[in-house]
This record gives C-alpha cells, sequence and structure tokens, in this order.
C-alpha cells in the first residue's frame, strides 16, 4: 500500500505522545492531550465532508452525541463491553445517520444541507432529552475501571491511547481520500458540482460516502466521552463548543489538506487550554469563534494556506 | 390520553396566535434567505439582541417592550447594513459565500451566544407589561393578550413589509436584486446599495421580533438555536421569499408544534421543525406556494 510509510510515521509520532505523557506521570497531561486529540479527529471529521466536498456540517454535536450515548446504552445493556467495540459501534450509528440525513437533502443546493445538520442536532438532543433509558435530561453515570486493561496506570492513560489511535486512523483515512480518485471527485464536486455531474462524476453516492465517513469518525470521537466524563447530560453533551471547535480549527488551519485540521486544533486546542487556566473558561470558549470568524475573513486559506503561498 | 374537543380547540387557537409570532421570527430570514439569497443563520442570534434590548429598557427604564424596539430600529437597520458591509467584501465579492460565509453566519451566532452568556449570565430573563398575564375572553374561548399582542405586530409588520415590497420604488428593486441582478444594474441601479438596505431591513425585524419573543416567554441565551430549525423550516415551506407563503407555513408549524406539545408533552415541540424541513426537502423542496 502506498500510505504505508504515512501510517508507520503517524503511529512512531503518536507513540512518542503517548511516551512523552507518561514520562511526565501527570493526570493532567492526559486530560488536556485527550481534548486536543479528539479535537483533530473531529476536525478531521468535518474536513472530509466540509474541507473536501464543500459541503457545510453544523450538526457536529448530534454525530458526537449519538457516538456518547450509544456507549451509555451499550454500558448499561454490556457493561463488560471493551471500549474499542463501543467506539465501533458509535461510529457505525453516527455513520448511518449521516447518510441518511445526506440522503434527503444532499439532492438539492448545500445550503439545505448545512440547515438540516443545523436542526438534526435539535431534534437528537430533543430525542435524548426524552428518552428516560439513558437519563433524560438529568444525564447519566458512567463509572469507569479504576485501572488501565492491558497498559496498567490510570484509566485516563488508556483514553488517551484509543484517542490517539482514532486520530491515527483519521488521519491516515483523510491522506488516503487526498490521493485516491475518491479525492479527485470529491475536488470535482467542490469546485463545480454541475460540471462533475456532467463529467460522470457519481456527485450523489461520492456526498454519501464523504458524509457516511464524517459522520463515522464523529461518532467513534464521541464514544468515548463517557468515560472521561463519567456523567454526561444533554446540555453538555450537545454543547456548541463541540461544533464550533471542530468547524473552527479546519477553518484556521486550512481546510485543503489533512494537516489543516491538526495544525488548528493544536493551536486553538493549546490556546484555549492556556487561557482557561490563566484568564477564565468564558473566555476560552470564545476564543475559537472570534478566531474563526477573523480567519475566513482574512484568510481563508487558513494557516496551512498562507506558508503553501509562501513557498510558491 | 384524553383527546377532548375543548383541548384540541385550545391548541389549535394558541397554535395559530404562535404561528404569527413565528412569521415575526421568519421575515428577516425570508428577506435575507429568500430574496438576497444570503443565508444568515445568526438571525436568531439577532433576535435574542432585540429580546436583551427590549430587556434592558424594560426593567431599567420601564418602557413598554415592544416601544423600546421600535426606538431601536434604527440601531438595528444599521447593525444589519453594516454586516452585510462585512459580508459583501468578504464573501459574496470573493465568490465563498458557501463553506466561509455559511462559517461566518455560524461564528457570529456563537460569538453572540456566549457574549449573552458573559453579559447577563444564563438565567432567564422576562419583562413586564400590562398585557402579560391577563386573557382576552370570547365566549368559546381565551385569548391570551400575551399571545396576542405578537401575533399583531407580527402581522402589521408582515402587512407593512408586503406594500412596502410591492408597491415603492425601492421595495420593486429589491424584488428584483432576487430575480434578476444583471438586469437591475442595467436600470442603473446599484445591486449592492439595494441589497445592503434590504439585509438591514431584514435584521431590523429582528428587534420587533425580539421584543416579541420575550413576551411570550422568558428569554436565555442559548434560546436562539431552537428557532433556527423553525425559522428556516417556515421559509422552505412558504416557498423562499413569498410572505403569504411564510406565514401559512408559519401557523401550519405552530399549530403542529401546539398540538404535539398538547398531546406528547412541551419537551418534543422542538423535533417538529426538523420533522417538517426534512419531508418539505424531500418530497416538495420549492415549498407550498413556491415558484
Amino acid at each position: 500500500m502506498r500510505g504505508t510509510p504515512f501510517i508507520l510515521i503517524l503511529i512512531a509520532v503518536a507513540g512518542v505522545v503517548f511516551g512523552l505523557a507518561r514520562w511526565l506521570d501527570n493526570s493532567y497531561a492526559f486530560f488536556v492531550g485527550y481534548v486536543v486529540v479528539q479535537y483533530i479527529v473531529l476536525g478531521t471529521a468535518w474536513n472530509i465532508l466540509g474541507g473536501y466536498t464543500g459541503y457545510v456540517n453544523f450538526g457536529i454535536t448530534a454525530f458526537f452525541a449519538i457516538g456518547a450515548y450509544s456507549s451509555v446504552v451499550l454500558h448499561k445493556l454490556v457493561p463488560t463491553l471493551p471500549l474499542p467495540a463501543m467506539i465501533v459501534v458509535g461510529g457505525v450509528m453516527a455513520g448511518i445517520v449521516g447518510v441518511g440525513t445526506g440522503y434527503l437533502t444532499l439532492r438539492l443546493r448545500g445550503v439545505y444541507f448545512s440547515i438540516a445538520t443545523l436542526a438534526l442536532a435539535v431534534v437528537v438532543q430533543t430525542l435524548i432529552t426524552n428518552w428516560d433509558f439513558v437519563g433524560g435530561a438529568r444525564g447519566a453515570y458512567v463509572l469507569r475501571p479504576r485501572t488501565a486493561p492491558l497498559i496498567g496506570g490510570g484509566y485516563i492513560d488508556y483514553l488517551f491511547l484509543i484517542m490517539l489511535g482514532l486520530c491515527v486512523a483519521a488521519l491516515a483515512t483523510a491522506r488516503a481520500i487526498e490521493r485516491s480518485s475518491l479525492g479527485f471527485g470529491f475536488a470535482a464536486i467542490r469546485d463545480d458540482e454541475a460540471a462533475a455531474e456532467a463529467s460522470g462524476v457519481p456527485t450523489l453516492r461520492l456526498k454519501l460516502i464523504a458524509t457516511g465517513l464524517s459522520g463515522g469518525f464523529m461518532g467513534m470521537a464521541g464514544a468515548p466521552l463517557p468515560f472521561y466524563v463519567t456523567y454526561l447530560d444533554p446540555a453538555s453533551g450537545f454543547s456548541l463548543n463541540y461544533a464550533v471547535n471542530a468547524i473552527a480549527m479546519p477553518l484556521i488551519g486550512g481546510t485543503s489538506s489533512w494537516l489543516g485540521p491538526v495544525v488548528g486544533a493544536v493551536l486553538v486546542g493549546g490556546l484555549q487550554e492556556y487561557l482557561r487556566v490563566t484568564i477564565s473558561s468564558a473566555v476560552n470558549v470564545l476564543v475559537a469563534g472570534v478566531l474563526m470568524v477573523m480567519f475566513v475573513i482574512i484568510a481563508p486559506q487558513g494557516i496551512v494556506g498562507l506558508f503553501q503561498r509562501k513557498r510558491r | 390520553m384524553d383527546v377532548s374537543l375543548d383541548l384540541l380547540m385550545n391548541a389549535v387557537i394558541s397554535g395559530l396566535l404562535l404561528g404569527g409570532f413565528y412569521a415575526a421570527v421568519s421575515i428577516g430570514v425570508a428577506i435575507s434567505f429568500g430574496m438576497l439569497d444570503i443565508v444568515n443563520i445568526a438571525h436568531p442570534a439577532f433576535i435574542l439582541l432585540g429580546s436583551y434590548v427590549a430587556y434592558i429598557a424594560n426593567t431599567m427604564l420601564g418602557i413598554d417592550p415592544i416601544l423600546a424596539a421600535v426606538i431601536v430600529l434604527p440601531a438595528f437597520y444599521l447593525l444589519g447594513m453594516a454586516v452585510y458591509q462585512v459580508y459583501y467584501v468578504a464573501f459574496e465579492r470573493r465568490d465563498d459565500q458557501s463553506l466561509r460565509g455559511l462559517s461566518f453566519f455560524f461564528g457570529l451566532l456563537f460569538i453572540a451566544e456566549v457574549g449573552l452568556i458573559l453579559v447577563f449570565g444564563v438565567d432567564y430573563r422576562s419583562v413586564s407589561a400590562r398585557y402579560i398575564g391577563p386573557s382576552l375572553q370570547l365566549v368559546l374561548f381565551d385569548l391570551p393578550w400575551r399571545l396576542l399582542v405578537p401575533f399583531l405586530v407580527s402581522m402589521v409588520m408582515a402587512v407593512g413589509l408586503q406594500v412596502f415590497l410591492s408597491r415603492s420604488f425601492l421595495g420593486r428593486a429589491i424584488q428584483a436584486v432576487a430575480q434578476d441582478q444583471l438586469a437591475l444594474q442595467l436600470m442603473a441601479a446599484n445591486p449592492v446599495k439595494i441589497k445592503r438596505i434590504a439585509f438591514g431591513l431584514s435584521i431590523a425585524t429582528a428587534s420587533l421580533a425580539g421584543a416579541c419573543l420575550i413576551i411570550i416567554q422568558p428569554v436565555e441565551p442559548s434560546i436562539g438555536r431552537e428557532y433556527i430549525g423553525r425559522v428556516f423550516a417556515i421559509c422552505v415551506l412558504g416557498g423562499l421569499g413569498s410572505f403569504p407563503g411564510m406565514i401559512i407555513a408559519a401557523m401550519t408549524l405552530g399549530i403542529v408544534e401546539s398540538l404535539t406539545s398538547t398531546f406528547f408533552g412541551p419537551s418534543w415541540a422542538p423535533a417538529v421543525a426538523f420533522g417538517v424541513l426534512l419531508v418539505t426537502l424531500a418530497v416538495r423542496p420549492s415549498g407550498i406556494l413556491g415558484r
């Protein structure tokens, strides 16, 4: 496979990051690391649809929460089920919802899809709030094991490792798409959908693939959340912060390549964490929104785009 | 579940009144999205801004919320013109409306919400006025003034804008922008200027709609998100840019929501708009009175 060296490099980097966090032996490092890596996954997932095909998904929280709440359900039904299995289930559920929404709305102009995803977030939240089995509006507690399976140490170590694994998978997928005929099809849709359709690009099928992959990765990123927070209620699971961050980070980093969401997530995520510690948690959520608006106005190609232009 | 005729009738009537209010909320989007093709998903944020302005005027100065909204109408108009200017320079001129233009409005929505939380906190705020509380008692049913006043304000606004758009030169120019921008340019009118005025008008309606909102229910900063689905469901169902269609759609949604909350519980009401939106997009994307 052509992408194998890239995947090996990713795994090596993830291994170094994990080793570093272990060496620091500070659970705060794991908590921060988890959040940043989670945003790399969310941003990459959003970018597969938004950056590559140009269709804007605002319903990130819907997909993310579907993943999170399918873990809550599975944990209640089968407490012994290992986390990776829950992640697969969460991803599949979110992917199915993505394809379903896409099938109904992607044949129309792109804005209708965006509006439908905005409304989707509200409707999934309504469903969860009314569903007593997962705690309804009161929320659900998830007891996580004290120690991590396989690797030992705190459970947060394990969650961080899982999230790093997901991140490697998401980035490898994104880069593979960029270099395959699938990616060229996506780019054709983004640049001129009518021309792509006329040239025989199966636009609807490609858009559905992108929506399914994108939603699936968002669901997978959400699946470990109940174990990370241990208490999940609809208000926090559907927090607008997730949506804004997942859109802001690729737009700030640059939407044209897999590197953009990584750069955006590390910079913005790091900055937010710094502000949260030094100033206040209210200011840190504003940062992503303000930076996003500034970047789309002043630097529409993002940080990666700025460097690419200089190199040329 | 006990379906009595009395309950049904009350639900339908309050749904009609609620729908009238939804028309006030949607009319701005009917102008910006329906006529100017600007997908202003931040419109509910401007409405909430209107609610909080009415709240401040009401609690600090004791002014009637509707009157306060009328007073700040010009400020909202100017705000809308300023937002359009930024949008035009940054996105429309670069022909980059879809991805980054949408993200721009999404960012505005978020900044407004967090800003309101920072200033006012997450508590529910409400206003006081003489018509909040009592009802107009008719033979068969009661009409609460709290719903009736926003309904009337909304209808006055819709009729006024309809007359303005169909009779005045400027109004016709706005409708022309929606149909053929190039032809308008050939008539020596500047489409950017006309769109700026129209967008200003659409944001100005948010001031009145915001006052109506805080009369109907207490307001907190994240409530705006519930209205995004509603507003766009109404605009799409009504056929973009048609006021009569929009009013029919708003009342339909109001009645369906009111029936849902009467018979299934109010916590299910937010899901109704999404259902309506999805079915419309899947079955008849041009809306009930679409062109």
